[in-house]
This record gives structure tokens, sequence and C-alpha cells, in this order.
């Protein structure tokens, strides 16, 4: 059984919610990064998402887009992400790691080098923003031999036979784009994501994490009511950038934040 | 479509005619690389824009708009004076910088406006660089009754003032993209991110012939009356096609347009001309086709300027409409199958083309059809008396009269 797989099945036996926090590798430094994953998992995360900084991040939000360019900036590349997990995975062989990001930076290195790499490194998952299940063939066929998810996204706008195709070539979980627009939107309808999560549930049994928008406890418990996974990504990165002059502090801000949404969600019950 | 009269060479292979496949590909370049919230918008996209580009209405509405506003057909004139002084082959300039708003840009934006109007879309978005196609979006939403919001480059926007408010004053909104380099590239990511966020109402016109499937197919579509005419007209002329094609590639919207009519007939020659900047050998040009390699940008796979990491890099270009990192992916198949050839020029070389253009002729061209000119200048000696080159005048200079200006130490 794969990371994802034991950490989703042991939480439905828990009934509990899977909080997945994002953020992006080497911001505020590598080093940093390693030490959040760690408070990450003790403050409650079940998943972690790092983001792999791209030069053009088109679907995301300012705040997300700052992460990106300051980690550039510091002159993170696509080893020093693989480092990090290989770094974080010298302490915790549990928590599985997706790696969030864009095409470019895979095609560079070549499919097969960049799967193998992430597969040394611990990687459980790939969320390729850019990467639609369309274009993704060749590159599901290079992932399938290590057991690396491939994690899909579909939106408020993914409609028909684009959605049962989604469903029956997605692995691991389900993210759902909650809205119209990039990261760090404003405007979540709960209502809306619980008759899309019904409508896809309907086609596959894969657990369905929700994305886009979460800012707060309020907002996590009430999507983690109709979800099996909430995400957050912005709201956490706004935190880091917000105390990068300040490591304990944002350490500390860090924690208490994740701790806050891991209430929220165990609340449910 | 004017008839042929003069059958081409089919025989040795297939047609270059038929690209993309259904979809989006042009060889192992185009396609769809976006955001799942993009898919379903481009795939409503697509059909609608495989739905009227074959409909009499609607041809009939775009070609109205050509001759009455745009003011087509666009001469092609015989360079006479030009090609003596060069003493090789008889240099003809099709010339879009006689189009309503000075450059082809107004093709493409007439026709995505008129598709946009049948899908509903009350409100258009676009990128630019140097602000002509921001200027002919602009002008389109003015006429056809369109809110419009134009997203720019904060650099570009210092940079190109009297665009900023040529657009304004059409009524649009100018928004200053402060993102990563500042220029063409963050503005095209800023107007995804609008379009993806006000999908339902808003329509994005694209002004190159890149992007995700189906707009490097489209923008060429609606661009390729460039190269239709320019066939007629030079069958009509001189009584025989050309030996040569030349035009300047930055996304390549007008390079496709002129070729594409030409593609199947093989004996015409046929070149882009990419921006050298400061020459390829200091790495500050703006020449994917000649010094980059594929990836995915944009939504399509094509030749990008890139770090070995895969990180987009800065481009460089006198030519603010050339300084793109990426290029429409229907070259970077042209490029590879050997049927189109892209060479380059520098800023010094354009800027000498564009100073005799301007003496000898009479006309002032734009900085990035002067990539063009400089590129005809070199090899129009080489070629016979009585060979023909149809170079492409994209656009009018007035726009970079600061640039040029600026360049020889003029303040005006």
């Amino acid at each position: 059984m794969s990371r994802i797989e034991a950490c989703f099945s042991a939480l439905k036996s828990n009934n509990k919610k899977a909080l997945i926090p994002f953020i992006t590798a080497g911001d505020p430094s590598l080093e940093m990064t390693v030490e959040l994953m760690h408070i990450l998992t003790a403050a409650g995360a079940d998943i972690i998402e790092l983001g792999v900084p791209f030069s053009d991040p088109m679907a995301d939000g300012p705040v997300i887009q700052r992460a990106s360019e300051r980690a550039l900036i510091h002159g993170t590349n696509t080893d020093d992400v693989f480092n990090i997990v290989t770094e974080f995975r010298t302490k915790n062989e549990s928590t599985p790691i997706i790696l969030m990001g864009y095409l470019n930076p895979i095609e560079v290195m070549g499919y097969e080098t960049f799967v193998e790499k992430a597969a040394n490194a611990g990687v459980d998952g790939l969320i390729i923003v850019d990467l639609p299940p369309e274009e993704s063939a060749e590159f599901a066929e290079v992932l399938k031999p290590h057991g690396i998810d491939q994690i899909f996204l579909i939106s408020p706008t993914t409609q028909g036979e684009r959605l049962n195709r989604i469903c029956e070539v997605a692995s691991g979980f389900l993210y759902y784009v909650s809205l119209k627009g990039v990261t760090g939107s404003n405007q979540l309808d709960v209502k809306a994501v619980d008759d899309k999560l019904n409508e896809i549930r309907s086609k596959t049994s894969l657990p369905l994490g929700v994305g886009f928008g979460i800012k707060d406890p309020q907002i996590a418990e009430n999507v983690g009511r109709v979800s099996d996974a909430v995400v957050v990504g912005s709201a956490l990165v706004e935190r880091i950038a917000e105390h990068a002059d300040n490591g304990e502090k944002m350490k500390s801000e860090v924690s208490s934040f994740i701790g806050s949404l891991r209430t929220a969600l165990d609340s449910i019950g | 479509m004017p008839e042929t009269n003069k059958k081409s060479d089919t025989s040795e292979s297939e047609s270059y005619m038929t690209m993309p496949d259904k979809r989006g590909h042009f060889g192992t370049y185009g396609g769809r690389f976006v955001s799942e919230t993009l898919m379903g918008p481009l795939e409503e996209l697509e059909k609608a824009y495989k739905k009227y580009i074959n409909a009499p209405d609607f041809i009939a509405e775009f070609e109205h708009d050509l001759k009455h506003y745009v003011g087509r057909p666009s001469p092609l004139y015989h360079a006479e004076r030009w090609s003596e002084q060069l003493g090789g082959a008889q240099i003809y300039l099709k010339r879009e910088d006689l189009n309503h708003t000075g450059a082809h840009k107004i093709n493409n934006t007439v026709g995505q406006a008129l598709l946009a109007r049948l899908m509903g879309k009350r409100r258009v978005i676009a990128e630019t660089g140097a602000g002509q196609h921001g200027v002919a979006t602009a002008t389109v939403a003015a006429r056809y009754g369109m809110e419009c919001v134009v997203y720019m480059g904060a650099e570009d926007i210092q940079r190109q003032a009297m665009n900023v408010f040529r657009m304004k004053l059409l009524g649009a909104t100018v928004v200053s993209v402060e993102a990563g380099s500042k220029t063409l590239k963050d503005a095209l990511n800023e107007a995804m991110r609008d379009w993806v966020t006000n999908v339902d109402d808003t329509f994005y016109i694209i002004g190159t012939v890149a992007g995700p499937h189906p707009y490097p197919a489209m923008v060429r579509d609606f661009n390729a009356v460039v190269g239709r005419e320019a066939r007629q007209q030079c069958l009509d002329q001189a009584g025989c096609l050309p030996d040569a094609l030349v035009a300047c590639v930055g996304g390549g919207s007008n390079a496709i347009g002129l070729f594409h009519s030409f593609l199947d007939d093989k004996e015409v020659s046929i070149y882009g001309v990419e921006a050298a900047g400061e020459g390829i050998e200091t790495g500050h040009h703006a020449a994917p086709l000649n010094a980059g390699k594929p990836g995915v940008l944009h939504g399509n796979r094509t030749y990008l300027m890139e770090d070995e990491y895969g990180q987009i890099i800065e481009t460089h270009s006198i030519s603010a409409g050339l300084d793109y990192p990426g290029v429409g992916p229907e070259h970077a198949w042209l490029k590879d199958t050997g049927r189109a050839n892209y060479v380059s020029v520098t800023d010094i070389e354009a800027l000498q083309a564009f100073h005799d253009l301007t003496r000898i002729e009479g006309i002032i061209p734009a900085l990035e059809s002067s990539h063009a000119l400089a590129y005809t200048s070199k090899i129009a000696p080489k070629m016979a008396k009585d060979a023909i080159i149809i170079a492409n005048l994209s656009g009018r200079g007035d726009k970079d009269i600061h640039t040029v200006a600026a360049h020889e130490g003029i303040t005006l």
C-alpha cells in the first residue's frame, strides 16, 4: 500500500479528515523548508504538499507567486527540492509528500530522470498544474513502475466526458479546485462544493480533497464536513512570508495555525 | 480564397497546411497545457471557432470589417529604389503598416472580437508587450461595445506611454503587471489568471500564434489573409510566385499569416527572422528557435529560452514586440520539418534597415518589421535581378520613434 493510500485508510478508520498544508520549497530557505515540514506534521498535517518553484506560475495568485519568486532568487532548483524531501525522510518515513508544480522544469530534466529522482527521494504524488489528462499519457507510463500517484485537479468547469475520464485515470486522491480562479482566491461556496463532490463521488471511490480559498479554521471545518481532505496554501504561505525575518516567530505561527485547523477538522467527528 | 494560377509541387511530400491535428498538436508541439479550470472553456472556444470559421455569415462579416474598417486589402508594394540599391532581387513589401491601428494585429482582434460576440461574451481581455495588440484589442472593443481590460508589464508601461494612453482613450482599463520580469510573458500569465477567474463572461483575445489550442490555429487563420492577398497580388503584379518570403518572428503571428498560404508552394523559400538583440553569443537576445530548446510555457509545447532547470529566462530586443521567450508552436514544427528557415538579426542590423527603408522608400517601418527588412537586405544582393522577395512590413514605426531617438542619444 502506498503512503497516500495508507494515510487515507487510517484516517477513514478513525473517522478523521486529512489536513494537507502547502508550502513552497526554498521559501524562506532550503533548511527552513525541512524544519517547517516537521513542524507541520507535529501540528497535525497528514500529507504535505511541496511547491516546486517556477518562473511563470500561471495558476497561482499573488501570495504563492511571490513565494515562488523568493525561492528562485535564493537559487532553489529541482534537485534542491529532491534534497529537501530526502532530508525530511531521514526523520519521517510515513507522511506522504506531494510535489506540486508546473511541467517545464520536468520536461527539461526529462520524464524518466525526474521520476526516478522523485521516487528515490521519497515523493509519493505529483500535481502538475498544467498537465491535464489529455496531455499526460506519456508521463503516466513513466510514473507507473515507480508507484507515484499523479493527482489530478477537478474544477467547477470540469464536466461530462472529461470528468469521467479524469476519474478513470486518477490515483491517490482527487483534488477539487473549489472555485474558478487562482490559488488564494476569496469566494468559496460550500454548498456548490458539496454538490460537485457528490457528483464526483458517484463516479469514483477515491478520497476527495478540496483546495483554493481555505484560509481559516471555520472554512476548513465547513469544507471538511463535505470532503475527505482540505488543502491550505496561500493562508499558510502568507504567514511564512510575514515572519520571514524572525524564524522562531514563523515556526510558532505556522504551528499554531496548523494546530487550529487540526482542531477545527477534528471537531467534525 | 484566391485561386492558384500556378500549380505548386506537392508530389514530393504531403501538405504542410493540415496542421494542427485534432488535439491541437503541430507534430510534437502545441497542445493544451493549462490548469484544469481552463480545459472546459477552451473546448467551448474550440467548438465555436470551428463552427464559425467556415460559416458563410461569419466569413462575410469578417471580410466586410477587414475591408471597410481595417482597410484591406493592404498593398503589395514594389520597393524599386531599395531593390536597385541592393542590386539583386526585386523586393515587394506587404504593407500591413497601412492597416487601421498600424499593424497586422487588427486582423486577429477583429476576428476574435466577432467570435466573442457570437459566444455572448461581453468582456474581452488581452496581454500586450509594446502595446500594439493592446491597442488593436481596445479598438475593436470600442467598436463592438465591449468592456476591455489589457494587461501590460510595469516595465513596458514605462517604455510605451503613448500606447498606454491610446488604450485609455479607447476606453480600455490598462492593468500594470508587477510580477516576474514585468514584461510581456508576465502580462500573459496575468491575463490567464483573469480569464480563469472570470471565465463565464470573459473572452481572452490572445495576440499571437501561441497559447493553448485552439489559439495558435485560430490566430493564424485570422492573420492568413495577409498571405492569401500577397500570393494573389504577386501573381497579378509579377506574374509568378515569389522566390522567398521574409517576416519577423516574436510570437510569430505576422510571419505565420504571410507564410501559411505558401507552405505547399515548395519552390518558395521561407525565412522567419528572430531578434538576436546584442548578438546570440551574448545571451542577450530573443531567439528561442535559434538558441533555445523545446519546453512548455503558456499552454503549448514549443521552443523556449530557459535555464538548465527549465526556468524561463529574460529576453532582450530593441523591439518590444519581439521580446518574448517563446514562439508559436507551428513555427517550431516548421523549423523541425525544414520547411521554413529561422535566422536572426541584431538590434544594430535592424536599426540600419529602419533607417534605410525610411530614407530610400519614405516608409518608416516598425522595429519588429525592421528585423525582416534587415535579413531581406542580406539575401537580396545574392539573388538574381528577376528573383522576387516578399517581406512583411508588419507595422509602422511611429511608435518606435522614441526608442530610435534614445538609442542615438537624442532627447525629443
